[in-house]
C-alpha cells in the first residue's frame, strides 16, 4: 500500500494590504491508498487552502507534495489528470444542463465514450431523470450530487470534497454520505474531505487531520483521538435504596482497571473511564453481586467537539 | 495537437449554450438594426450625394456590433467565474490557453451570426456593396472580435469587483465607437479630433471595411487587416497571460 498524498513542510502566505497572512504553516502529512481522510477545523483554520493548494488551484510558497505519484509543483498536469475536486461552490455553468456539464467533463479528460460515461453517472447518482435540467434549477441536494458526479466522472485516483454537505438538509447529507461511503468501498479511490461537521469527521473518516490557524496539531482516527481524551462515561440508572451498600459498591467500582472516577447523583451513578466497552461487563457484575436492580444504562463516547476542545482550547463554533 | 483539441472541446461546449440562449442572440442583433433603420435616413441626408450611404454605413453597424456584442464578452465570464465553472476548468488536464482560445472563438463566430443579417438588410436597403470585399470584411470583423472580447474577458478577471465591469465597458466602447468614424465621418471634425482619432485602432478597421465594401483591395485595407491581426494577436497575449497568472 503505497501512499496516494505526501506533503512535506506545506504552506501558503497570501500577501495582503495588511501584511502577509499565514493561511497555511509547515504541512506534513502522508495520506494512504484507499483512505478516507477528513480536514477538521473551523472556518479560517486552512482547511480549503490546503485543499486548493493539492488540487493545485494555488501554489504554495512552501514545503512540496506528491500527489498520486505526481509532483505537485513540476507535474501540475499530471496532478490534474490523477484528481477530482468538488469544491464549495461546485462548478456548473447555471445555463448548463446536467448533461452538458457531465459530457464536457468527460471530453476534458478525454474518456473514450463520453456519452456513455455521462448516462453511467447519471445513473449512478440519481441524476438521468434531471438530465436535460439547467443546473441552476437543481435543489441543493441535487446539485451536490451532480458535484460529485462531475468529480468522479473521470475515475480519479484522489477525490477532494471542500466541505461537501454544507448547506444541505438532513436527508439530503445522510444520501451524499451514502455516496462518499460507496467511495471508500472502492480499492482504487482515496477521499480528502473537508468539514467541520465532526459528527461527518467521525461518521466517513478513517483518519483525521484538525487543523487550526493553518497548523496541523493533531492527526488520528477518529477512535483513537477520542481515546485518547480517555474519558467514556457510563451512565447507570439503579436502586441504590441502601447507602452504605451503595458507597461500598462505589469503591469497588473505583477500583476496577481503567477507571477514572465514580460520581453518585441520587439513583444515578457515573462512572468515567477509558474503553467503557471493555468495563461493562465487570460493573454490571459487580452491582449484580451487591444486590442492587439496574434500571437503565448509558454508554457515552466523547464527541469530537470534545476532543477539538481539549486539543486547542476553543470549539469549533467558535470563529476566531 | 492537445491545446487545438482542448480549444475545440470548451468552443463545442460553450457554442452550444450561446446556440439555445436564443433571447440572448437576438437581443444582439437588435440594436444594429435599430442604428440602421432609425438613424440610416438621416445619414442619407446628411452625405454628399455622390456617396452611397450604406457603403458608409452598414460597415460602421458592422464595427459596432463587434465593438458592444464582443465588448460585452466578459460578462459571461462572471456568472462562470461566480459559479466556480472556471475554477473547475482550471482542475482538469486542460491547456490554460484552450481556455480562454474556446471561449473566444465561439464570441466570434456568435459575431458573425449576427452581423449576417445586417449585412442582408444593407443589400435590400440599396447597398451595392461588393460581395468578395464584404466576405473578407467579415472575416476582418471575426478577427477583431476576438480581440475585443479578449479585452473584455481581461476587464472580468482584472477588475476588483463585478459591478464595474459594464461601467467600464460602457466608459471605453462609446469614446472607441466615436472615435472611429462609425456614424459620422471623424475626418470631418476639428483637426485634435481627428489627431486623437488616429490612436484608436478600430479607426483603421472600418477605414479598412469601407475600402473593402466597395471592392478596393488598397493600402487602407491592408492596414485595417493588419492592424485587426496586430490588436488580436495583443489582446490574446494579455489575456492569456492573465488567465494563466491567475490559474497558474
Amino acid at each position: 500500500m503505497g501512499s496516494a498524498i505526501t506533503t512535506s513542510g506545506l504552506g501558503k502566505t497570501f500577501i495582503t494590504r495588511t501584511g502577509p497572512v499565514e493561511a497555511v504553516r509547515d504541512l506534513t502529512f502522508e495520506v494512504g491508498k484507499n483512505e478516507v481522510i477528513g480536514l477538521l477545523g473551523p472556518n479560517g483554520a486552512g482547511k480549503t487552502t490546503t485543499m486548493r493548494m493539492l488540487s493545485t488551484l494555488e501554489q504554495p510558497t512552501a514545503g512540496t507534495a506528491t500527489i498520486a505519484g505526481h509532483d505537485l509543483r513540476h507535474d501540475p498536469r499530471g496532478v490534474r489528470q490523477s484528481i477530482g475536486l468538488v469544491a464549495q461552490s461546485g462548478g456548473s455553468r447555471p445555463t448548463a444542463t446536467v448533461r452538458d456539464e457531465l459530457l464536457l467533463q468527460a471530453r476534458l479528460h478525454r474518456l473514450s465514450d463520453p456519452m456513455a460515461q455521462a448516462e453511467t453517472m447519471m445513473k449512478a447518482f440519481e441524476l438521468t431523470e434531471l438530465a436535460a435540467r439547467p443546473t441552476m434549477t437543481l435543489s441543493g441536494g441535487q446539485r451536490r450530487r451532480l458535484d460529485l458526479a462531475i468529480g468522479l466522472i473521470h475515475a480519479p485516483q484522489v477525490i477532494f470534497l471542500d466541505e461537501p454537505t454544507a448547506a444541505l438538509d438532513p436527508p439530503s447529507r445522510n444520501e451524499l454520505w451514502g455516496h462518499i461511503r460507496a467511495l471508500r468501498a472502492r480499492a482504487d479511490v482515496t477521499v480528502v474531505l473537508s468539514t467541520h461537521h465532526l459528527d461527518e469527521a467521525d461518521a466517513l473518516c478513517d483518519r483525521v487531520l484538525i487543523l487550526d490557524h493553518g497548523k496541523l496539531i493533531a492527526e488520528d482516527s477518529p477512535a483513537r483521538l477520542k481515546q485518547r481524551l480517555g474519558n467514556d462515561v457510563i451512565t447507570i440508572d439503579a436502586g441504590l435504596r441502601d447507602d452504605q451498600v451503595a458507597t461500598r459498591t462505589l469503591a469497588s467500582i473505583a477500583d476496577l482497571p481503567h477507571v477514572r472516577d465514580v460520581r453518585r447523583t441520587g439513583n444515578e451513578l457515573r462512572i468515567g473511564c477509558e474503553n467503557a466497552e471493555g468495563l461493562l461487563t465487570r460493573v454490571v457484575l459487580t452491582l449484580h453481586d451487591a444486590g442492587i436492580d439496574m434500571h437503565g444504562l448509558q454508554v457515552a463516547h466523547p464527541s469530537l467537539d470534545d476532543v477539538f476542545l481539549a486539543l486547542t482550547g476553543h470549539t469549533t463554533a467558535q470563529e476566531r | 495537437m492537445s491545446a487545438l483539441h482542448d480549444t475545440f472541446i470548451v468552443f463545442r461546449s460553450e457554442l452550444a449554450l450561446a446556440l439555445r440562449n436564443k433571447v440572448a442572440l437576438a437581443i444582439g442583433l437588435i440594436q444594429p438594426f435599430v442604428y440602421l433603420l432609425l438613424f440610416g435616413p438621416l445619414l442619407t441626408q446628411a452625405l454628399p450625394a455622390a456617396q452611397n450611404p450604406w457603403l458608409f454605413f452598414v460597415p460602421g453597424l458592422l464595427l459596432q456590433l463587434g465593438l458592444f456584442g464582443t465588448g460585452f464578452a466578459g460578462f459571461n465570464l462572471i456568472p462562470d467565474i461566480r459559479s466556480g465553472f472556471v475554477e473547475r476548468l482550471r482542475v482538469a488536464p486542460v491547456s490554460r490557453l484552450a481556455i480562454l482560445l474556446g471561449r473566444l472563438l465561439k464570441d466570434s463566430l456568435i459575431l458573425g451570426l449576427q452581423a449576417i443579417p445586417l449585412i442582408v438588410v444593407g443589400y435590400l436597403l440599396g447597398m451595392a456593396a461588393n460581395p468578395l470585399g464584404v466576405l473578407a470584411s467579415l472575416i476582418l470583423i471575426l478577427i477583431t472580435g476576438v480581440g475585443l472580447a479578449s479585452l473584455s474577458y481581461v476587464l472580468a478577471l482584472g477588475l476588483p469587483n463585478e459591478y464595474l465591469f459594464a461601467p467600464a465597458v460602457n466608459s471605453l466602447a462609446i469614446p472607441l465607437m466615436l472615435l472611429s468614424g462609425i456614424l459620422l465621418p471623424v475626418d470631418r471634425g476639428p483637426v485634435w479630433l481627428d489627431w486623437l482619432a488616429h490612436l484608436n485602432p478600430l479607426r483603421y478597421i472600418l477605414d479598412a471595411t469601407r475600402a473593402l465594401f466597395t471592392g478596393a483591395l488598397d493600402t487602407t485595407a491592408a492596414i485595417g487587416i493588419a492592424v485587426a491581426v496586430a490588436l488580436a494577436i495583443v489582446s490574446v497575449a494579455i489575456g492569456s497571460s492573465l488567465f494563466r497568472r491567475r490559474t497558474a
